[in-house]
């Protein structure tokens, strides 16, 4: 464990290193972050006050707290690993991290918690000068934060061990674009990205719920505007757990058949 | 070797003898791996059936294989490109499973990639990177002190005998992606044995660098074996690294073994022919009756006579010519692999 705790502190200084290198790259990606729910925020407040001021149970100030607080959870909850897995294959960078006494995994977990050490701050600085122009309000009690964090947390884990899963893809296929494309399309659609889920039919709103995507980020952006009932986050945060059970025996499994066919096939 | 019988290797007597397990650091046996591969057909109508039903194709890259390497020894891992000679490297380094046989290194099975093995051996892919891009080799190297449990007191030291040695300087401190490829390749080096492994694989350590790069990093690779004992089985396709470093080679072609024994039988086998320089006066005199002549310039004539002949050749040349300088030379190296892989190939 100290050991593990040690690496992580070494990788987090690399990742921090490394994003130092390319300061330009990571404001337009920054830029990038905040443009996509901004649209939907412009999109659905436009529907809003042409409809009397109110879509649903959304009001066009709730629409601006809700993608303000998307765009954070979803920043705080995103991974690279599916765009980076195949270069790594066919660079050779995976054997190189093969060869190493530890697994790979980690280096991603660390990597991907620096840079959001990184990329949070400032990105907190911009909601709320976003929330001010748009009129968000945010009402929260110390019970919320108290189930907000442990509902974040699970929702990253949740993520990320998904999205490592789907990237070992690219042990099987070189064309790894064509699934990232549906992933990222259902997870546009099923998560909340692109409107709050209960204003989508009822049937996508079952579908999101059984399925994991809405976990990750619709879940704990609703929990933070206290939409859901105590109850429903009790049972929203066992869901989470459910899902990272299943995505860490799945982990395990594709990842030690992806080896087996690198190991086979060899780069 | 055109009339021995060619599936077999050969190895010379004092290699055959069965050496046991426990003092070897690298033991094969009949390794082998087969690789299974789509095979693409051309045409479109093939294009369209391949969608359906692909055929596969068994590429044999290692068959059967067998040696061993002692404490401390440096083996010279020879073939062509395609030869078999990487896959065999990351078999032994556990990146690949293999389709058969076995292989223990340090008691370990490498395929298994246990902690316990990954953290004695080290491989390093002259075209390959191990070493972060955008941030200077120092940061890799911390990175790699903590994977490899190194105490900072023994990494501070080991770092400052691999910046001694390879003299790193200042290159640590600039971005890799601003290095030459000599100086990462330093680098790369250098992280590959920062944890001191016992067993250092290396695949084509000097590709691309100039002569003066290449040297120095023989030069290291030697002064690293003597000073640590580590056992090293090294790929090259610089005949200058294998004549420095090596005193056995393993020969492999097509995957399989051809030769496992030393450097210098390996030559005095394949050589049939010597070289003999001569100065004389001019270049008028004819001297095929001699030898065959290769090339003369400003009164310098080579020739190129059979080995048995060399001695007798060589009087007769004293005695009927005004020689002012004589010299007997084993051909190139070079010539002498070329050779074993053409005469295998008929």
């Amino acid at each position: 464990m100290k050991h593990l705790f040690r690496l992580y502190i070494q990788q987090f200084k690399t990742t921090f290193a490394t994003m130092f290198q390319y300061r330009t790259s990571l404001v337009i990606w920054m830029i990038g972050q905040v443009l996509e729910p901004l649209v939907y925020l412009i999109v659905w407040s436009t529907v809003s006050n042409g409809n009397g001021g109110s879509v649903g149970n959304y009001t066009t100030a709730a629409f601006a707290s809700y993608f303000i607080v998307l765009m954070l959870v979803n920043q705080f909850t995103y991974t690279w690993v599916m765009y980076d897995y195949e270069y790594r294959i066919r660079e050779g960078m995976l054997s190189f991290a093969l060869l190493r006494p530890v697994h790979p995994i980690h280096s991603d977990v660390a990597d991907n918690m620096m840079s959001k050490a990184i990329t949070l701050p400032i990105l907190t600085v911009i909601a709320i000068g976003l929330g001010f122009a748009f009129h968000a309000g945010l009402a929260v009690t110390p019970w919320i934060v108290i189930l907000f964090i442990p509902g974040l947390l699970l929702a990253f884990a949740l993520r990320f061990l998904l999205e490592w899963t789907l990237a070992q893809a690219a042990f099987w296929t070189t064309r790894v674009s064509a699934l990232n494309q549906t992933y990222f399309f259902l997870l546009l659609f099923l998560s909340g990205q692109i409107a709050p889920l209960s204003l989508l039919p009822h049937p996508i709103q079952i579908a999101a719920k059984i399925l994991p995507f809405y976990w990750t980020i619709g879940f704990p952006t609703e929990l933070l505007l206290g939409r859901i009932t105590f109850a429903g986050t009790l049972e929203g945060i066992g869901i989470q757990i459910g899902w990272i059970a299943v995505s860490i025996v799945l982990v395990r499994i594709v990842w030690r058949a992806g080896i087996k066919v690198y190991s086979a096939v060899g780069q | 070797m055109a009339n021995e019988d060619k599936t077999k290797p050969y190895i010379p007597s004092s290699r055959q003898e069965n050496s046991p397990v426990k003092n070897l650091v690298i033991h094969i046996q009949d390794l082998s791996k087969t690789y299974t591969v789509n095979e693409q057909e051309e045409g479109a109508k093939a294009t369209i059936r391949g969608i359906f039903r692909r055929k596969k194709l068994e590429v044999p890259a290692v068959s059967d294989i067998s040696f061993d390497l002692a404490p401390g020894e440096i083996v010279g891992f020879l073939g062509p490109n395609g030869a078999g000679k990487t896959t065999t490297l990351k078999m032994l380094s556990g990146l690949l499973y293999p389709t058969s046989g076995k292989a223990t290194v340090l008691g370990h099975t490498p395929w298994k990639r246990e902690k316990a093995y990954l953290q004695q051996i080290t491989l390093v892919m002259g075209q390959r990177n191990q070493l972060v891009w955008d941030i200077p080799a120092l940061n890799s190297f911390e990175l790699n002190r903590v994977i490899y449990r190194i105490p900072i007191g023994d990494y501070q030291q080991i770092l400052k005998e691999l910046t001694e040695l390879l003299e790193l300087g200042t290159l640590l401190t600039k971005p890799v992606r601003n290095l030459s490829l000599g100086e990462r390749m330093k680098c790369e080096i250098a992280a590959a044995l920062l944890h001191r492994p016992r067993v250092v694989f290396l695949d084509e350590p000097t590709i691309g660098l100039d002569v003066t790069m290449q040297r120095r990093i023989r030069a290291f690779i030697a002064e690293y074996n003597k000073r640590f004992g580590a056992t090293v089985l090294m790929t090259s396709h610089y005949m200058a690294d294998v004549e420095a470093l090596c005193k056995r080679v393993v020969v492999i072609h097509h995957g399989r073994l051809l030769f496992n024994g030393e450097l210098a039988l390996l030559l005095q086998k394949f050589t049939s022919h010597k070289t003999i320089i001569i100065q004389l006066g001019e270049c008028q005199a004819d001297l095929n009756v001699y030898g065959e002549v290769l090339s003369c310039e400003d009164g310098r004539y080579t020739l190129r006579v059979p080995k048995a002949e060399t001695a007798r050749i060589t009087e007769r040349l004293l005695a009927d010519l005004p020689v002012v300088d004589l010299l007997v030379e084993d051909p190139p190296i070079e010539e002498v692999i070329d050779r074993v892989f053409t005469e295998w190939n008929r």
